[in-house]
């Protein structure tokens, strides 16, 4: 960890930089806790849900809520956001509703993708999100497009994509750092140091001095933050995307963070992880040290969080009950969306799919 | 009309689909000022600035994921891989991102966006400026894979191409880049649709299928078998991904013998694929098993090139071996 240089607004132990307070209203800061407790809830539940056979799998989002809820909400709602696996809350944070959110997890109908990808896979183009892939940086480089056409159409907008630190090794994140430095758009790359590529620590991805100190080479600002300081996380994005906005060019964020849980829900990281620096990260916990700041300025209580989560509790709740009412996504849905216009031999192929299921001969490979 | 050759006719198609279209971009590895290596982007960068006709830094998985995220932005970009021997770093933002993308975000996100790129054999490039890599994208559901075979249909489908609501794979055979010219439309609406086939000679005894450079081979190669009296029907593909298979049924069912040709390697090759088709198709009008023409399974050669390239003299062979079996 390069935390001598990384930008830090409240320390774990309490202590707050008042001079690098970023301006929000007190409203927007309850809100900022308010994801971020909602996230943490989310994740509770969804991967119990998932230990319960109810969904096939789920990365969450634990120990990363300050790096994601920051960095989302220092956007506009027009920007565009390219995800990683772990920000579906800048989804949620944007508006989306949690019905289709949850639909997305089941792969029911409700999903708008109709259940054509794993879990986590969310995409919305009402709310300027795209829909990921479980490619690792290929995202990189389409932000990097994304924001080049946003300079070549003079709107003025930003566009911000995640990636975690193992990205930061794909072709694609070399690229897409080459060429938006060179053609100066209007990008914020947000690399989540999370310290885990599944089981590979960051000391075996790089042997570069963290990852903000990259962006030097390709010739844009590098700034190295506290992940888990969400007023340090929302000051950088929001600098970093207000000068990409007035034709600055890119950033390149590192956020300093942690993955609480395994890589996800099929992956034991016991088998890898130092219990003892497990141990200390989690006295870090980036929930904890906001709240703790909330509480002295006087904008929370004990109340407040049990209303939340009470209130977070009832809607996920319905949203799941929604979701698993909900029937399959049609067959049909198999082979639209390929194309515009569904060619002959996928005409053909439907056909005899739908023969299959009217004469009753099958089901399917296996049971779902 | 005017006489111009297959680069002319690939530049023409830019030009008016730049000039009628403000999103319409064009991007890649010395396309700007030098208008690429085989001037086919020649001049554009003075009439459209540079802000529109982009060089690149040398990263081709950049310029084609550069160009995914442009297309989902609302632009329309043409990226150009300068050999389509060098796509392979790109060939992921391609198979797995910008073939997915309508897909996988429920059409929310799309790419309409033309890969432009030379392919193929005949200009002394050895390994890794000769390939021929169709069947690689034919192989996923997504792309359109579109080929031209004269400078007439290159502008046509390249415009075609541009309009698209799906992302274009455009193979440009180099070997017939600058010979022969063909009277080609300077009207502006000019398109040829995409998916479909067009039978170049019509015959009735043998059909070849073939596209890009080795549509003039099953040509000349016709030839030759009518001065034995048989008589050759070729089929121009053109687009091969979807594939115009009424087109070739129907040639074969009136054939009844089929010769398949083309430059790539043989094995799971694009033809195998035709071949396939026929058999489930229309095995009962075949009156001989159907004959692949092709590459060899070899790496691309720079010396032997002349012999790995099929030619009218083993087509004909093949047309031979169709007629007396």
């Amino acid at each position: 960890m390069a935390e001598a240089t990384m930008l830090q607004v409240l320390s774990p132990s309490g202590d707050v930089q008042s001079d690098l307070l970023p301006e929000l209203s007190e409203e927007r800061m309850v809100d900022l806790y308010r994801q971020m407790l909602r996230t943490r809830a989310i994740d509770t539940r969804m991967l119990a849900l998932q230990r319960q056979g109810r969904i096939g799998f789920y990365g969450t989002c634990r120990g990363q809520e300050a790096a994601t809820i920051g960095s989302g909400a220092a956007m506009l709602p027009e920007d565009w956001v390219y995800p990683a696996l772990r920000e579906g809350a800048v989804l949620l944070l944007r508006g989306y509703s949690l019905e289709q959110y949850m639909g997305q997890l089941v792969g029911c109908a409700l999903d708008p993708t109709h259940g054509r990808q794993m879990p986590c896979h969310f995409g919305s183009d009402a709310h300027n999100y795209v829909t990921l892939s479980s490619v690792i940086g290929t995202q990189i480089n389409q932000a990097m497009g994304t924001a080049w056409a946003m300079k070549i159409k003079k709107h003025k907008k930003v566009t911000l994509g995640y990636m975690g630190d193992g990205a930061t090794s794909s072709t694609d994140f070399h690229c897409a750092l080459t060429i938006a430095a060179v053609h100066k758009v209007p990008a914020v790359f947000f690399c989540q140091n999370n310290q885990w590529a599944i089981s590979v620590p960051f000391s075996k991805q790089t042997a570069s001095k963290g990852i903000a100190a990259k962006a030097v080479a390709y010739g844009m600002p590098g700034v190295a933050v506290d992940g888990n300081d969400v007023l340090a996380v929302y000051r950088a994005t929001k600098e970093a995307a207000d000068r990409a906005r007035n034709g600055g060019g890119p950033t390149l964020i590192e956020a300093i963070t942690y993955r609480q849980e395994g890589h996800s829900s099929s992956d034991d990281p016991t088998r890898y992880r130092d219990a003892k620096i497990h141990e200390e990260w989690m006295q870090r916990d980036p929930l904890d040290r906001y709240r703790r700041f909330l509480e002295l300025e006087g904008l929370v209580s004990a109340e407040m969080d049990a209303e939340i989560e009470a209130e977070v509790k009832a809607s996920v709740n319905a949203a799941i009950l929604a979701a698993e009412a909900s029937p399959m996504p049609d067959v049909n849905t198999l082979f639209t969306d390929v194309y515009a216009e569904m060619p002959e031999q996928l005409l053909e192929q439907r056909e005899d799919v739908l023969q299959e299921r009217n004469e009753g001969t099958a089901d399917g490979a296996f049971p779902l | 009309m005017s006489s111009i050759t297959m680069v002319q006719a690939v530049n023409d198609a830019l030009r008016e689909e730049m000039r009628g279209d403000d999103d319409v971009v064009v991007l890649g590895e010395d396309v700007g000022i030098n208008g690429g290596v085989f001037r086919c982007t020649a001049d554009l960068i003075d009439e459209f600035g540079e802000e529109r006709v982009i060089d690149t830094p040398l990263s081709e998985s950049g310029i084609i994921g550069a160009a995914v995220g442009m297309a989902l932005y609302g632009l329309k970009p043409v990226p150009e891989i300068q050999f389509s021997d060098f796509i392979w770093p790109a060939f992921d933002q391609i198979t797995s991102e910008m073939a997915k993308m309508r897909y996988r975000s429920g059409g929310q996100f799309t790419c309409p966006m033309v890969v432009r790129t030379p392919y193929g054999g005949g200009i002394r490039g050895g390994h890794y400026h000769s390939q021929s890599p169709e069947a690689y994208f034919t192989h996923t559901p997504g792309l359109v894979v579109v080929i031209p075979s004269d400078p007439y249909d290159a502008k046509g489908l390249l415009k075609a191409a541009i309009r698209c609501e799906d992302p274009v794979i455009f193979l440009e055979p180099k070997r017939i880049y600058r010979a022969p010219k063909m009277d080609v439309p300077d009207d502006d609406d000019y398109v040829v649709e995409i998916g479909k086939a067009a039978v170049r000679r019509e015959g009735t005894d043998f059909t070849i299928t073939a596209y890009g450079a080795m549509v003039a081979v099953a040509l000349e190669a016709c030839e030759k078998a009518a001065e034995q009296g048989w008589s050759g029907e070729v089929v121009d593909l053109r687009t091969l991904l979807p594939l115009d298979e009424d087109a070739i049924i129907q040639s074969v069912t009136k054939t009844g013998r089929l010769v398949t040709l083309q430059e790539a390697t043989k094995f799971c090759g694009f033809s195998s694929e035709i071949s396939a088709i026929v058999a489930e198709k229309a095995i009962d009008v075949l009156e001989a098993p159907v004959k692949r023409v092709s590459g060899f399974d070899v790496p691309f050669p720079y010396t032997l090139e002349h012999v790995y390239m099929p030619h009218a003299d083993r087509v004909l062979k093949a047309i031979e071996g169709v007629m007396t079996y």
